[in-house]
This record gives structure tokens, C-alpha cells and sequence, in this order.
């Protein structure tokens, strides 16, 4: 079976190991950022799965709504605890892709982009997970964390707390953003989008080569 | 499957014409080529001349200026849902105006090709289009047209041969009273009452086809208060009868010598112009004199009126104008900081009352404070809020329900107010964060512990908050609060010698050859920061004297100066030096601001005149001498 030969890659992994290698455009308006939400069965990275996937890609301050996916993913069994903060019901679940598919459509997906998430490690952690239980490795594109990002932002101040962290909702309604689709996959890709977009521009001058590393 | 985001912008698009006339399955295909741009405050879309963008764009959030370079002229201010660089639609190879933002904003760019064959298959979308283009109305309070685009189809000519846009009182009146009505047989008490609840100076007599006649204040008093007429009369009775008529459309100057030659102060809008159709509408003497020019009474006037944050945002963009007007007539800048932070404390006020209405009554009496440069009454530009809100003592055992009360209510109050364009105070000061929503106990609790515990937090959180001014609410709440800060200082004098060494704090403004210190990093790199630098000294000096003498009530720096001066005859020229370095730092950040359309905070020094920077300067030695006055008084040359 391929997953006892390391040397048997799925084509797709091949395909983006190469385009990493590639140069990448330079300035902030050439970049494309891939900003992506999953929804999960729990916390666990190890013990708990994707059950979607949703992104969307930004370019030159624009959020691009034709280039956008968002798919199920098959799970080996219904987890009916999770189901009602998501609100994805089994009968729901009829385009669903397994693992290895949906990993395929995530990778082609993100290509050599810069991936933007809230609370990114989370999202990012289980992406690699699923590489991992299909024999290949983490993710090399630069990560970006709009909750790191939103901290920067913020003036320096004896009142201001900088360890706090932030739900994707108090940003939103910080930065003033409507919160619908909130717990669908592309939704909340969609809000980090706006919320992405409006903290980039707040950040001071001074910070803002976090944005061009 | 089905994509929530193309519906969720179809769901949008479908509330504002002419999208509103699509079906659903047309504005969905229309979304899949959307792109969704986000916009710094400032930020150009399209310069006059550009060539145009194979899209065209609808405001989701933010306000977008469109306007006339050389000079720079506001055509048009698009919010929510207004569309604008409709050019490339007619093919126009260029821009002829500029799109600029207003505000932070977020635009739908939506591609020309997909929208054109819905333009082709729909004559009413046609028919907007084409709309569009022949309006040209300047007055942002025009609510009939509202949702169009007021592109460049000049059509005046002057004399020099530019294009002028129409003379504004050549334009329809824009916006029109409320049209109450009231049958002829009801009666006076009924009639009155209708015209309180909704705040009207007017109603219009109709029967079931035509208006009839009309009573006005004016009528009540002369009729029924001199008991001439019996309170059991009926309209009938009392009206004014025939009632003048009027088109929609009629023109500022038209509607204006209608009331001159008929001696009367309202004017009835009908479906034909005649008094034989429906009524539709009322224009009254106030609303012909909002056209033509803007003035703060009935500025007030409209912000008590206004019943959404839409439209009291659009009156704040006339009382910024107002300012510019104001300040190019050279007025003094108190009296300008006054009528101003009147119009800010109306427009809280309702923004307030509005939020009321949508809840349950208050469960205790509270207050709402603004603090910082409103709470002096100086601010003449909008710069953050700052705001606290303090409730009487909850009943035993609801503090916590009390608490989420008052709160929610913070919450609701401070959104409405950035959404007409107070920006959100970067370190929180405000009634929805928990800290500054309190119940009058835990302020004096908090009082008490900055003033007996003077570190430099406390210090500066007490120099924030008690410059704080009653807004809304219960005065005596923050009477009583008063009263706490005075007597608590009267048993700590300590704390002032706190509060002296805090106001010694901002950094000097110029360097050892009198030369501006700048900014050496930051956005602001090179300017020069008046706020921290020069205004903020004597603000903080005059906030410490005036405490130590016990004035209560005076909250104006200006003002504050000038009781000292009073207080003490021997120092009266600094304090009166200081009272005119105040007024002109302020009217040189206002008019800086203006410039920018900031809050004038950082100056560009290249673009001051060589008398401008002398007159800069000799605020300094103000400052210098206030500071001075601080250590000796104070004793604070130990402490430094």
C-alpha cells in the first residue's frame, strides 16, 4: 500500500512542494492572502476532525468572492455533540469529501499563498494533522494570526491589556462587522477576511512588516 | 452547493434600488463576480481624469465623498447602499469627479459586463440608470434622492464659461416636515395631543379627498389659550382655511416667496399641486431656511427629529460645515466651541433617547457623562468618545440585573455614536466597557481610591475624568458626585501635588534654540504634536488650579483660566496669556483639522507661514509659565 513507500507522495503534495520553492510576488499588493476557517468536531488536535472548510481569497485589499470554496468532509462517525454549535446536520452532509479529497482541494487551494486565520494555529494545527495521517508533512506557507495582529494594533498603554485574547466575535464587533453565517465555514472565513482587511490597515507603521515577512 | 457569501451580498443589494427590481436568481449570478474592497479613511477609489474601472460600486459600509477638484467641492456623500462611479455605464472613457473615503468604508465592486444585459432586459433599471445621471442635487438631506448617483452632468453654464452646478435655490426642497393629519371633526385635545407625540408645529386638516385646512402652534395659541374658542371645538373650528398647495418638487426660492406673499408659515405638498388632491407632504418656513443655509437652531431643531443614526449622521456633516463657515468669518472660537458642543450634546441626547425607546424604562436613575475635550466644551472636531455612565444605587439583591442594564445600554449608545462618526476611544474609555458603568457608589468608591492612592494610573485616570460633563439623564446623580471629589481632595491636598507633577508630564515643545520638537517615528513622523505638546500642558495646569481653589462648574479651559484670573489678581496676566494661548491652539487644531479632515492633532510644520509659526510659538511661553507657576506653588521641584 502507497502509505508504506514515503517515496509516494499523492500527486497533488509533489505539485505543492515545487511551487514553494518558486519565487513569490514582493510587495503587499501583488500578494494573495487564503483566509480560512474550519470547523471541527472538538479542540483535540489529535482526536478530533475537520468537518469543513471554508476560504477565501483576499489580493490588493479586495476580497474576491468568485474564488471562494468551502466543502464537508466525511467523518468516520456522526458526532451529534458538535452538531448543534455548528449547526451541521448529518442530512446536510451529502457533498462530502473524505480526507484525502477534501486535503487535495485545500492544498491546490493555498498553493504558495499567505494563509490568514483567527487564531491560526488551531486551523493550521489541524490541517496538519490530516497531512500527517496520509503520510505527509506541515504546511510551509507564512502564516498570518488576526489576533496577533489585532494585538499589535493597539496603542500602548498602562489600561490597554496586552496578553488578552480575542474571540473572532468581540472583534467583529469591535471592528464593526455584521455577524452572519457565524459557525459556517465560509462565514467566519469571510468575517476574518473583513476583519483581516480593516486590522492591516490600523496596524502601526512601525509594525507593519509582520505583513511583508 | 449553495454559497452563503454570494447570498449574503444578494441579501444586501436587494434592499437598494435598482437592485431591488432584479430577480433574486439574476442578483444571485450578478454576486458570483463581486469584490468586496476595503478603504482607508481618505483613500482615493478614482481621481478626476483616471481612466474608468470595468466595474462600478455600491457602499456596503462607510461613506464614500464624491467631489470636484480645484477646488475641492463635496458633490455628494454616498452611505449605505448609494451607488456611485456609474460613468463607465455610458461609456465615458474618463472620471469626471473624484471618489474618495469619507470614512473607513467597505465597497462592492461589481463588474459592468455582468451587469450590463440586466440593464438591457429591465427599462426600469434603464430608467434609474439614466436618472442618475440628470440629478445633480447637492443637499446631502435630500431623502427623495437618495440611492442615486449625482455624476457630473453639469448643465449650468456661467458666464466665464465653467460649468457650475445648479444654484442651490434653484433646487427642490429637500427635506420636508412630517405630515401629521387629523380629520375635520376631531377635536381640539385629540389634535394637540397628536402634534406632541410627534413633535410637530403643524397638522393638516383633510377630509377623505383634499386637505382643507391647516392649524398650526400659532393657532392654538391665539385661539384656545385666549379661551376664545372652548376646548370642545373641532378642527374645523380653529383651522386656517383655504390651505396653500405646492408640487413636490417646488424650488427653494418658489416655496420661500409663497410664504413671504401669503404671510403664512407652512406650505402643503399635494399629489397635483392643487388643494383638490391628496396631501402628501408639508414644507414649513424652518425647512426653507435649512435649505439655504444651514444654522444651528435648526440644526438642534433636526437632530431632535431625527429618528435613526442615518440621519443624524448626515446633520453632522452640515454642522462640520457650519464650523468651516464659522471659522472663515473669524467668530471667536468660544463661541463656536459652545453652539458646538450644544449640537454634540443634542445629537447624544437623542442618540441616547433613541436607544430608550427600544428598551424597558430604566430600572434606577442614572447619568450619562462625557469626558475629556467634550466634557470642556472644546471640542470642535470629532475625535474619540469618551463617555461614563453612573446609576443610583441598585435595590438590594439586582445589582447584577441593574448592571446589564445599563450596560447594554452603553453598549447600544456607544456604537450609535460611532457610527455617526465618533470613533471608539482606543483605551476603552467609554459607558459600555464595565470599568466606566457604574453605580454611583462604585464611583465614589473609585474617587476615593485614585485620590488617596495618587500613582501615575490614578493620576491619569482622574485627569480624564473629572473634566466629565452631565449629558442625559438625573443632574443631581452627578452633583452628589461633585460634592465627593471636592471633599475628598479638601482631605487629601496631597493628591494635588500628584496631579501638579502629572500636568508637568507632556513633553516640551520646543528644543533648546526655540526650534519645534517632532515626532521621530511613527505615522507622524516629522509633525509636530500639538495636542500632546502645547494643549495638553495648559489643559492639565488649569484642571489642578481650578480643583485646588474648589470651583466647581467651570469646565471650559478657556473659562477656567479666566475665574483664575479672577481668583487671583496677582497672577491675572499669565492666566489671561493662558486663556488666549488655549483659544488660539484650539482654533489652530480646528483649522488643521478641517484641512485634513482629522482631528488636527499632528501639524505639518512645511505648510505653516512664517506668522503662523510666531504665533505657535508664543503659545509656548504660556505654557513655559503655567508650568513654572505649577513647581513653585505645588512644591514639586522635590518631587521632580
Amino acid at each position: 500500500m502507497w502509505w508504506n513507500k514515503p517515496k509516494q507522495l499523492p500527486e497533488f503534495w509533489v505539485r505543492y512542494l515545487a511551487l514553494m520553492e518558486a519565487p513569490r510576488p514582493k510587495t503587499l499588493e501583488e500578494k494573495t492572502f487564503v483566509v480560512l476557517d474550519t470547523e471541527t468536531t472538538g479542540f483535540h488536535p489529535k482526536k478530533d476532525r475537520m468537518i469543513s472548510f471554508g476560504a477565501i481569497k483576499v489580493r490588493n485589499n479586495s476580497i474576491i468572492l468568485a474564488d471562494s470554496i468551502e466543502f464537508y468532509i466525511a467523518q468516520d462517525h456522526y458526532d451529534a455533540e458538535s452538531a448543534p454549535i455548528h449547526g451541521i446536520l448529518q442530512s446536510e452532509t451529502k457533498n462530502q469529501l473524505n480526507e484525502l479529497d477534501a486535503l487535495e482541494k485545500i492544498i491546490d487551494y493555498i498553493a504558495n499563498h499567505y494563509i490568514v486565520a483567527h487564531h491560526a494555529g488551531f486551523d493550521v494545527g489541524m490541517i496538519n494533522q490530516a497531512l500527517k495521517r496520509h503520510g505527509m508533512s506541515r504546511l510551509k506557507n507564512k502564516v498570518f494570526d488576526t489576533g496577533y495582529l489585532h494585538r499589535k494594533s493597539l496603542i500602548h498603554s498602562p489600561l490597554v491589556d496586552v496578553n488578552k485574547t480575542y474571540s473572532l466575535d468581540e472583534l467583529a464587533d469591535k471592528y464593526d462587522i455584521p455577524k452572519k453565517d457565524r459557525h459556517t465555514a465560509l462565514g467566519d472565513a469571510y468575517i476574518t477576511a473583513l476583519l483581516f482587511l480593516k486590522i492591516s490597515n490600523h496596524i502601526k507603521d512601525k509594525d507593519k512588516h509582520l505583513l511583508y515577512r | 452547493m449553495k454559497n452563503s457569501l454570494h447570498e449574503r451580498v444578494a441579501d444586501f443589494l436587494m434592499r437598494y434600488p435598482p437592485f431591488d427590481r432584479l430577480k433574486r436568481i439574476d442578483l444571485i449570478a450578478l454576486t458570483q463576480g463581486v469584490s468586496v474592497r476595503y478603504l482607508e479613511k481618505d483613500q482615493l477609489i478614482f481621481d478626476q481624469g483616471d481612466a474608468t474601472h470595468p466595474v462600478f460600486y455600491v457602499v456596503y459600509k462607510g461613506a464614500v465623498a464624491i467631489e470636484q477638484k480645484d477646488p475641492i467641492e463635496l458633490i455628494d456623500l454616498c452611505d449605505e447602499g448609494d451607488l456611485f462611479g456609474l460613468r463607465p455605464l455610458v461609456l465615458g472613457p474618463v472620471y469626471r469627479l473624484q471618489a474618495r473615503a469619507y470614512e473607513e468604508s467597505i465597497v462592492y465592486a461589481i463588474p459592468i459586463d455582468l451587469f450590463m444585459p440586466l440593464v438591457h432586459n429591465n427599462p426600469e433599471v434603464a430608467d434609474f440608470i439614466w436618472a442618475s445621471f440628470q440629478t445633480n442635487t447637492r443637499n446631502p438631506f435630500s431623502e427623495s434622492d437618495r440611492g442615486q448617483l449625482y455624476a457630473a452632468a453639469y448643465t449650468v453654464r456661467s458666464a466665464t464659461g465653467v460649468e457650475e452646478p445648479h444654484p442651490l435655490d434653484l433646487q427642490p426642497i429637500a427635506h420636508r416636515s412630517k405630515l401629521v393629519k387629523c380629520r375635520p371633526d376631531t377635536d381640539i385635545i385629540t389634535l394637540a395631543k397628536k402634534m406632541r407625540d410627534h413633535k410637530v408645529g403643524s397638522i393638516v386638516v383633510h377630509d377623505k379627498i383634499r386637505p382643507v385646512g391647516i392649524i398650526t402652534d400659532k393657532d392654538l395659541r391665539n385661539k384656545i389659550c385666549t379661551a376664545e374658542v372652548s376646548l370642545e371645538a373641532t378642527a374645523a373650528e380653529i383651522m386656517v382655511s383655504p390651505v396653500y398647495t405646492c408640487l413636490e418638487n417646488v424650488t427653494v426660492t418658489h416655496a420661500q416667496m409663497m410664504l413671504v406673499r401669503h404671510r403664512i408659515s407652512h406650505l402643503c405638498v399635494t399629489v397635483d399641486g392643487t388643494s383638490q388632491s391628496k396631501a402628501i407632504g408639508v414644507i414649513s418656513k424652518d425647512d426653507v431656511l435649512m435649505a439655504i443655509g444651514q444654522n444651528p437652531t435648526l440644526l438642534i431643531k433636526a437632530i431632535m427629529r431625527a429618528e435613526n443614526t442615518a440621519a443624524l449622521k448626515r446633520i453632522r456633516v452640515q454642522i462640520t460645515h457650519l464650523i468651516q463657515r464659522y471659522l472663515d468669518r473669524k467668530i471667536p472660537t468660544n463661541i463656536i466651541a459652545n453652539l458646538i458642543t450644544e449640537l454634540n450634546d443634542a445629537c447624544i441626547k437623542q442618540i441616547i433617547e433613541l436607544q430608550l425607546k427600544k428598551r424597558s424604562e430604566p430600572p434606577v436613575a442614572f447619568a450619562w457623562l462625557s469626558l475629556g475635550s467634550q466634557g470642556r466644551s472644546e471640542q470642535l472636531l470629532q475625535t474619540d468618545q469618551d463617555n461614563a455612565l453612573l446609576y443610583q444605587d441598585p435595590p438590594e439583591g439586582s445589582a447584577q440585573e441593574v448592571k446589564e442594564y445599563f450596560l447594554s445600554l452603553g453598549r447600544a449608545v456607544t456604537k450609535s455614536l460611532k457610527a455617526i462618526g465618533y470613533e471608539y476611544c482606543p483605551a476603552e474609555m467609554m459607558a459600555s466597557n464595565p470599568k466606566w458603568c457604574l453605580s454611583a457608589h462604585e464611583w465614589k468608591q473609585n474617587i476615593q481610591h485614585w485620590i488617596q492612592n495618587p500613582g501615575k494610573e490614578e493620576v491619569l485616570l482622574s485627569s480624564i475624568f473629572f473634566d466629565y460633563n452631565f449629558t442625559y439623564g438625573t443632574k443631581s446623580l452627578v452633583e452628589s458626585l461633585s460634592d465627593e471629589v471636592f471633599e475628598q481632595i479638601h482631605t487629601h491636598p496631597v493628591f494635588l501635588a500628584h496631579f501638579a507633577l502629572g500636568a508637568l508630564q507632556s513633553p516640551p515643545p520646543t528644543g533648546f534654540f526655540r526650534s519645534f520638537i517632532v515626532e521621530q517615528d511613527g505615522t507622524n513622523k516629522d509633525r509636530f504634536d500639538l495636542k500632546r505638546r502645547a494643549l495638553m500642558p495648559l489643559i492639565d495646569a488649569a484642571r489642578v488650579l481650578i480643583l485646588s481653589h474648589g470651583v466647581k462648574d467651570v469646565n471650559n479651559t478657556q473659562r477656567r483660566y479666566e475665574k483664575l484670573a479672577q481668583l487671583e489678581p496677582q497672577n491675572e496676566e499669565l492666566y489671561l496669556d493662558c486663556a488666549i494661548a488655549t483659544k488660539d491652539l484650539i482654533k489652530f487644531r480646528t483649522k488643521q483639522g478641517l484641512a485634513q479632515n482629522n482631528s488636527g492633532r499632528y501639524i505639518e510644520l512645511s505648510l505653516l507661514t512664517k506668522e503662523e509659526k510666531i504665533k505657535l510659538k508664543s503659545t509656548f511661553q504660556a505654557v513655559k509659565h503655567i508650568q513654572e507657576l505649577l513647581k513653585l506653588r505645588f512644591n514639586l521641584n522635590a518631587m521632580l
